[in-house]
């Protein structure tokens, strides 16, 4: 097991480098002079431009730049923002806003998805099978931003049931109908997955042979065809919570929540490079470890899998 | 993974009894199957229908997409303008039906790009094996890891497609969509060429001298086809959405060009007083997904035996 987890821990290391040096590349390349207004109505000094460029080593071919970047962050710092900002500053108070969101967005599909899956899953072919088919499609089908507007407008503005939009520091109530949201797509795939999973299962002899030792139907199918279902619906969840985290962009926009999504965003906009290749590099760490704690999981479901 | 199997035993099926007349092979199963499943022609009859839109609007409307009637604007559906006007005075019909094709062309065009290079990426790796694999692997898992909705918009940002011509922007789009989304096909295209490798066909090929082009050529991607092409079909949905969310953050598509993305996010201020030119464009939208998902969902419904 330690051996195991020191393997793959080793296997993120050319993972990462190749992330970052790919959106560092993609966010030097873009055009524009990083210099350009920052000193008001009137183009910088020579004197300035010239420190800043070397600060920043713009001069530098970009391997090399990305290698003095690479250096600097081994230290745990990643630089100051356009603003002078410390951008691990930013990232501690946006990444808890999104992480909150994401995590509660990751409960809600599990929590709903799984449940939809069970019920359509137990009753195969039924009405409620049926209903949760037709509307998982039509979840799937409907672009999330117009989920989200069509949710602010009703279940905030006219129902006044939520609050519209999301302060500094959001509560958890607060933060609840865009979780929701976000998570709407993914609580019609998992529900999906699961009922897939369950069918399949449920055909599965081992189920057959618990109700014949005279199991009751509650405990065959909650404990031996349910924990076999899970293996695909937990690979699903953990490769979605990094797509939550960095697909919040549009959530966040429009209930004006300030998360990571909406820095990176802004910071693309102002060619703040700093800010955003950090800003990605922690959204790809963060999705590389809830990877391998999904596959260390699958090893508690499914004793067979072991990780020696 | 036994599904993926069950597709790639229908293919092969099919291949091996194409000729035979009497006895019925499982593609010849499947396509009765599909025959009588009326989400099948529902979801062909509406392609077909979206299809025809995008290369042909004026078969469904003879009013100019530019026409703009100013003193009309935000009129409710009314007989001369069956869904209204928009704000610019624009007939919501006409720009519906000529906003199809930059969906399509997206969707299509994207889904082409990845099948061909995530196909051919995946083969290779699990046809080659060894370092070869193990390096073809982690390129792959970098791409995996930077979220694709991040990855466009940086794409997007350092290509500026704003004022270029219209068949260039859609070009950058499906790009951008393209560099990260064949990541998730090359790793599925891997594990299905890795189930097909070791049959007898494939080994008997091999011993009579066939070369390894020969080999992946006629034997290994018609038998490892099947999961590539229905997930490819239910991903064209999902990039056409993902589109038209480009479009609603301000950096895929760009007005004068006329897009469902780009009237959703023009009219979604507007969703309290004017309902109706947010309604039009997204139920086309909805109803090309949905199409595209529920015509990969019956594919593989029918493909699958287990679930008959």
């Amino acid at each position: 097991m330690g051996k195991y987890i020191i393997r793959r821990l080793l296997q993120m290391i050319p993972v990462i480098i190749g992330t970052t040096f790919l959106i560092f590349y993609m966010v030097f390349a873009l055009p524009g002079d990083p210099t350009a207004g920052k000193c008001g109505e009137r183009p910088c000094p020579a004197a300035y431009v010239a420190k800043y460029r070397a600060e920043h080593n713009l001069d530098d071919p970009m391997p090399i730049r990305y290698a003095k970047y690479v250096a600097k962050t081994a230290t745990g710092d990643l630089g100051t923002n356009r603003y002078g900002v410390k951008v691990t500053e930013d990232l501690k108070k946006r990444y808890v806003v999104t992480g909150k969101l994401a995590l509660m967005a990751v409960a809600v599909e599990v929590v709903i998805g799984i449940a939809a899956g069970i019920l359509s899953g137990i009753r195969k072919g039924r009405f409620i099978d049926n209903l949760v088919l037709v509307s998982t499609l039509f979840v799937i089908s409907i672009p999330v931003f117009v989920i989200g507007a069509l949710c602010q407008y009703f279940l905030g503005v006219k129902w006044g049931l939520f609050p519209v939009t999301v302060s500094a520091k959001p509560t958890l109530y607060e933060l609840f109908m865009p979780a929701f949201v976000l998570g709407s797509l993914s609580i019609a795939y998992v529900a999906r997955l699961t009922r897939t999973n369950l069918v399949e299962n449920l055909r599965a002899d081992y189920v057959r042979t618990a109700i014949a030792k005279g199991l009751s139907r509650k405990r065959a199918v909650g404990l031996h065809a349910l924990r076999n279902s899970m293996i695909p619906v937990i690979t699903f969840v953990g490769f979605d919570f990094g797509g939550l985290l960095g697909g919040a962009i549009v959530t966040e926009r429009i209930f004006n929540i300030q998360g990571i999504g909406g820095y990176i965003f802004r910071s693309i906009y102002n060619r703040d490079g700093v800010a955003v290749v950090g800003a990605v590099t922690a959204l790809v760490i963060v999705y590389l470890l809830v990877n391998l704690l999904v596959d260390l999981l699958y090893g508690v479901l499914d004793p067979r899998i072991s990780h020696d | 993974m036994t599904e993926s199997a069950t597709v790639v035993q229908a293919v092969e099926a099919t291949n091996a009894a194409g000729d035979v007349g009497e006895a019925r092979s499982l593609g010849a199963d499947a396509w009765r199957a599909l025959r009588k499943k009326p989400l099948f022609w529902v979801s062909l009859v509406l392609i077909t229908i979206f299809v025809l839109m995008a290369i042909w609007p004026s078969l469904f409307t003879n009013t100019d997409p530019d026409h703009a009637v100013l003193r009309q604007a935000r009129e409710r559906p009314n007989a001369n303008a069956w869904f209204g006007r928009d704000i610019q005075g624009y007939d919501i019909y006409s720009r519906v039906v000529y906003g199809a094709r930059a969906s399509i062309l997206v969707g299509v065009l994207t889904t082409t790009f990845t099948v061909l290079l995530g196909g051919a990426i995946g083969t290779l790796a699990a046809y080659a094996g060894g370092w070869v694999d193990a390096l073809v692997s982690r390129v792959t898992d970098i791409f995996f890891a930077v979220p694709l909705l991040l990855g466009a918009i940086l794409f997007m940002a350092a290509t500026q497609p704003r004022g270029k011509p219209y068949f260039v922007i859609i070009l950058l789009v499906v790009t951008a969509i393209s560099i990260l989304g064949w990541p998730s096909l090359a790793r599925l295209m891997r594990s299905s060429v890795m189930q097909v490798l070791p049959n007898d066909y494939v080994q008997a090929a091999r011993a009579l001298g066939a070369s390894p082009w020969r080999i992946i050529r006629k034997h290994i991607i018609p038998n490892a086809m099947g999961p590539l092409i229905v997930v490819s079909t239910i991903n064209l949905g999902a990039y056409i959405a993902a589109e038209a969310t480009l479009s609603f953050l301000g950096i895929g598509l760009q007005p004068p060009v006329i897009s469902w993305g780009v009237s959703i996010s023009d009219a979604i201020v507007g969703l309290r007083t004017t309902p109706h030119m947010l309604a039009f464009p997204s139920l086309f939208l909805s109803l090309t997904v949905l199409a595209f998902i529920m015509l990969g969902d019956a594919i593989r419904d029918a493909f699958d035996p287990k679930t008959r």
